[in-house]
């Protein structure tokens, strides 16, 4: 067990050069220079231009830039943001818990009503139900982000006025110190009606959000289920007697939840790519915004630092169901 | 499950609607466009972060609400010297700065603030030069650094500023952003608790509104500051709600999550008209959209063959397809909210007929020429490749073959500002009500070489030596004969192909009152009031 640790967390370190070098050479390859950017139509002298490039390091070769850029990574330092002057690490980790919540209620929804969904599809092969449900499936796969963001919007924000259209929370409520967990910081202080706020506009994102990996993990329960039913250990369950809650519930899902847990941890990544969409439909302050304004800013410390901080996320996650799958499968273990 | 929780997540936001509105606090919310840098007035110059620093500071000069026109704020009078070289400001008493947490002032704004302000950015020797990068983009951008030669304190309420060489437009240039005055007091504090880059971080002014907080890109809060000399505001709170989407920004106007909004998508700007609770002020911008055509290359050296371009260009079917009636058609290139404005200028006829003789009477034939289009949206051009595919049928009528180019916009404006371009897409929307901000894009500076910022690379020195002119008197009525001279010339060289003025939208929920309409395009709540 320790040598598969060991061997995963090892890994880690190539994966992060190559998602480093990957993100530097991509974004610097893209024409414009954050000057550029900040300048639009107006001209400045190129004398002055080269000045400003030259205090942001921007005119050294690109070779030297990248090892001038890890070498400081691995002392812990980002860099600073080119836009807003503040350290790259204090901007994303300000804005991360949104996404996190975001994300994390996203994934709740999604794996609340898959994985029941899936279940209840995979034993009734073949019915009205399971061709429904994955005919559901297979449409929340295909719709675009942001055409579902903004109908549901136009349906219970602005049609029925069930949820609020966009944001974190009510305009109204402000918490002085907080963790920016909205659904933490309201529930703990005392303003009355803070936490429905929070929760209410939590409602159309998380369902926007969730709706992908909803739609794949549901497929994958099903299709895990359906293999794991036909085995023999099943049918000599049933011929025990043992209940269909028994069967279906706790030996069978055990089993199935092996790859579905893998696909979960692969959604992750999926997520934190949806997060960007649906961050900019409902006006959720998160990472995903945050990064592609960077992008079109070419503010490149900030793009850097955040898809590395991204990476590491994913990363970590999937190093996590990895470990998780050696917890679930014992025979996987043991093995080199 | 799910139901019975919206439901009475309905009820009971509908109940705190109810007891909010029953109390006395009255709240502005504003859903602006986008998450500022900073809050440092004399940083950065993108519109959107001016907008947030606009309600804490003021300045010496202001513009009155609504016109292009200069007003005593901070400096109750001016006096410029005979040879427009010195200006000695008087400023105003009682004036405080703004109380937050953490910081109180002590004594009422006096120069040492003024001074302070402006040898930050042009003193490099000021300890507070460097804090936060040491680069004033407008600053720098306006080439102040060269102009100002010096800021005086000549006694406690008396500064005396000091250029180069006369700058006519200089009363209107203190009136901008990145001259606010900040808090001597405020920046001595921070510096003494090793804070110093807090300055440009939790601003402290004596403007309408005091600094609350800022939640990244989410909301950023103000209270009205009880102690402004111009009085206090009706409104209690004043809250921005960043909100990207021009679609949701409708949205959450329509839910009425939202009081006021800029910049609506153009398709909406019916809807919202139509829509009982909600009104819609329009005013013309402060822009131009043109197409250049490059003087250094064949055939655009020929005048005559500029000006058939001119009567080629359809300029209704652009506003009527591409601006959806939200424009209207210009002349001149500079718009007519501006002071100098020349209305005598007659404009070139839509003629394609008489535009296709020209051209073959220039020696004109088979000309297949690149014509570049924007590729981003800008508030003067909302969509550059509907632009350009009518631009490039109205060409084919007078026989000429234009092809479709675009780059990357930061590409784009490399190679226009390079000279690249033998015909191209561009505008320009003004920092100052000042007529020069507009029409030196047309200089050569007497050099007989096009700068950067003269994108059609044409040069004539007789609108030099105009717009040389004009910056040397501050005497309005002169100016605005120098320019009037100056745009006459322009017009009848065909140095450009002027298109449109684009309107400036915003809606607004009924119950805002008091909002002007900024020609600048700034959004300003002072004087607003809830009903």
């Amino acid at each position: 067990m320790i040598r598969f640790v060991v061997h995963r967390v090892l890994l880690i370190i190539p994966t992060f050069l190559g998602a480093a070098l990957l993100t530097f050479t991509l974004i610097h390859l893209i024409p414009g220079d954050p000057i550029q950017m900040m300048l639009g139509e107006k001209v400045i002298d190129p004398v002055r231009k080269a000045a400003m490039l030259a205090q942001y390091g921007l005119d050294r070769p690109l070779y030297v830039q990248f090892f001038d850029y890890l070498w400081q990574v691995a002392q812990g330092d980002l860099g600073k943001s080119i836009v807003t002057k503040n350290p790259v690490w204090d901007d994303f980790f300000t804005l991360f818990p949104a996404t996190l919540e975001l994300a994390v209620c996203a994934m709740v929804f999604a794996i609340v009503v898959a994985i029941p969904a899936g279940v209840l599809a995979a034993e009734k092969r073949g019915s009205v139900y399971d061709h429904a449900l994955m005919g559901a499936a297979l449409t929340g796969y295909s719709m675009p982000i942001f055409w579902w963001g903004l109908l549901l919007i136009l349906l219970f924000s602005i049609h029925l006025g069930w949820t609020p259209v966009s944001g974190r929370i009510d305009l109204d409520y402000y918490f002085d110190e907080g963790t920016n967990f909205m659904l933490w910081d309201s529930l703990m202080s005392d303003q009355e009606g803070a936490f429905v706020s929070a929760l209410s506009h939590l409602i159309l994102p998380s369902i926007v959000l969730g709706t992908i990996p909803l739609a794949v993990i549901a497929r994958m329960t099903r299709s895990a289920m359906l293999e794991v039913l036909g085995e023999d250990y099943v049918r000599t369950a049933r011929a025990k007697g043992l209940s269909g809650f028994r069967v279906v519930g706790i030996h069978a899902l055990r089993n199935a939840m092996i790859p579905v847990v893998t696909v979960i941890g692969l959604q992750v990544g999926t997520l934190m790519g949806g997060a960007i969409l649906t961050e900019n439909i409902f006006s959720w302050p998160g990472v995903g915004s945050w990064l592609v304004n960077s992008i079109y800013q070419r503010d490149y410390p900030s793009v850097q630092g955040g898809v590395l901080l991204i990476a590491g996320l994913v990363i970590l996650v999937n190093l996590s169901v990895d470990l998780l799958y050696g917890v679930l499968n014992p025979r996987i273990r043991g093995r080199r | 499950m799910k139901v019975r929780l919206i439901t009475a997540t309905a009820a009971l936001a509908l109940l705190l609607g109810m007891s909010a509105a029953a109390e006395a606090a009255s709240t502005l919310r504003y859903c602006s466009e986008g998450s500022p840098e900073g809050f440092g007035p004399q940083l950065y110059d993108s519109g959107t972060t001016l907008d947030v620093v606009r309600p804490v500071f003021n300045r010496l000069v202001e513009i009155k609400f609504g016109t292009t026109d200069p007003m005593p704020s901070l400096a109750e009078k001016w006096e410029v010297s005979d040879d427009g070289l010195t200006y000695t400001f008087h400023l105003r008493k009682g004036v405080k700065f703004q109380t937050i947490k953490g910081f109180k002032p002590t004594r009422e704004m006096n120069a040492d603030d003024v001074v302070f302000s402006f040898n930050r950015m042009l003193d490099k020797s000021n300890p507070y030069h460097d804090v936060n990068g040491g680069s004033y983009a407008y600053f720098e951008g306006m080439g102040m650094p060269d102009k100002m030669k010096s800021v005086e304190k000549v006694d406690d309420m008396t500064v005396k500023i000091t250029l180069a060489a006369p700058e006519a437009p200089f009363i209107s240039e203190v009136a901008m952003e990145w001259a606010s005055i900040l808090s001597k007091e405020y920046a001595d504090k921070l510096a003494k608790e090793n804070k110093k880059e807090q300055i440009d971080q939790i601003p402290v002014g004596t403007g309408p509104f005091t600094f609350v907080s800022y939640e990244k890109d989410a909301v950023i809060r103000y209270k009205a500051n009880k102690d402004y000399w111009r009085g206090k505001q009706k409104i209690d709170n004043l809250v921005f709600a960043i909100t990207k989407d021009p679609a949701v920004r409708k949205a959450k106007l329509v839910a009425g999550e939202c009081d006021i909004m800029p910049y609506p998508a153009a398709a909406d700007i019916d809807a919202l008209k139509a829509n009982p609770k909600l009104t819609v002020e329009e005013s013309p911008g402060l822009n131009i959209a043109y197409l250049t055509m490059n003087a250094t290359m064949k055939p655009f050296d020929n005048k005559t063959v500029r000006q058939a371009i001119n009567m080629a260009i359809n300029k209704d079917a652009i506003i009527k397809a591409e601006y959806l009636g939200g424009a209207s058609a210009a002349k001149n290139p500079l718009p007519p909210t501006i002071w100098g404005y020349n209305d005598a200028v007659q404009p070139y006829p839509y003629d394609p007929d008489k535009a296709k003789q020209m051209l073959e009477g220039a020696g004109v034939k088979d000309l297949s020429v690149d014509l570049w289009y924007q590729p981003v949206s800008r508030p003067y051009n909302l969509d550059g490749k509907k632009m350009g595919e009518l631009m490039q049928a109205d060409l084919a009528k007078v026989g000429i073959k234009a092809n479709l180019v675009t780059y990357d916009w930061a590409e784009y404006l490399k190679r226009l500002h390079n000279g690249e371009a033998p015909m191209a897409q561009i505008g320009w929307t003004g920092d100052i009500g000042d007529p020069d901000n507009f029409l030196y894009l047309h200089g050569c500076g007497g050099t007989g070489k096009a700068p950067g910022q003269n994108n059609e690379k044409w040069c004539n020195n007789d609108y030099d030596a105009l717009l040389k002119q004009g910056l040397e008197t501050s005497d309005q009525a002169k100016r605005v004969e120098i320019y009037a001279k100056a745009e006459q010339l322009i017009h009848d060289e065909a140095a450009i192909v002027p298109i449109v003025h684009s309107v400036v939208f915003m809606p607004m929920s009924k119950k805002v009152q008091g909002y002007v309409m900024d020609p600048l395009g700034f959004h300003n709540f002072e004087g607003v009031s809830l009903k």
